[in-house]
């Protein structure tokens, strides 16, 4: 049983730690702003819920998962809320999102 | 062992974070990067817990989570209606 939880743990911080390096890669290299927003929310949400799930594995059932718990379910409520939040004001400060029209290819 | 490369893993996606808020053309690319490299901080606090056997850094992590958020919304609030002080009109 430890065994497994072991294996289970690392499979997921394996997973994390690709998904948060991937939407750093995306992050560096997407065209524009808007189209960032994704790689952002793909690390802020799945990477970190991945590492997350997987400290939960190491940590067992005590007071520590029930922690990580309330982390990983903050994270998950404010960083959209963030996003978007910096979507509208990016918006409002006349940012345009880069649409068929402006690519001169 | 896993520990150190989940924590090589959260340095690298900060490392890209901050080259992209030193490069990002406008504000909000910026402001994007660091809110991306504070929520890192936030999971790499919680790996150094665990790397370093000391369960109490987890309270580090949540509350570092919640100043970051704050500070990002109150940035976004401060570029967009000039200042802090008055109620803002978000969205005119």
């Amino acid at each position: 049983m430890g065994e497994l939880l072991n294996i289970l743990s690392w499979i997921c911080l394996l997973l994390g730690s690709f998904f948060a390096v991937s939407g750093g890669i995306g992050l560096m290299r997407f065209p524009d702003f808007f189209s960032r927003l994704h790689p952002a929310g793909i690390t802020d949400t799945l990477g970190a819920a991945l590492i997350l799930i997987g400290l939960m594995f190491q940590a067992g059932f005590n007071l520590i998962s029930v922690k990580l718990m309330m982390i990983l379910a903050f994270l998950l409520l404010t960083t959209p809320t963030a996003t978007h939040a910096l979507a509208k004001s990016a918006l409002h400060g006349n940012l345009r999102p880069l649409t068929g029209q402006s690519l001169k290819r | 062992m896993m520990f150190d490369v989940t924590m090589a893993a959260i340095l690298v996606t900060m490392a890209l974070a901050l080259s992209r808020a030193l490069l990002g053309p406008s504000l909000y690319d910026r402001i994007l990067a660091v809110n991306m490299f504070g929520t890192k901080t936030v999971l790499a606090i919680a790996v150094l817990g665990f790397l370093m056997g000391r369960p109490e850094f987890l309270d580090l992590s949540l509350v570092y989570g919640v100043i970051n958020y704050i500070g990002v919304i109150a940035i976004l609030k401060f570029f967009e209606s000039g200042d802090l002080a008055h109620p803002g009109h978000f969205g005119e």
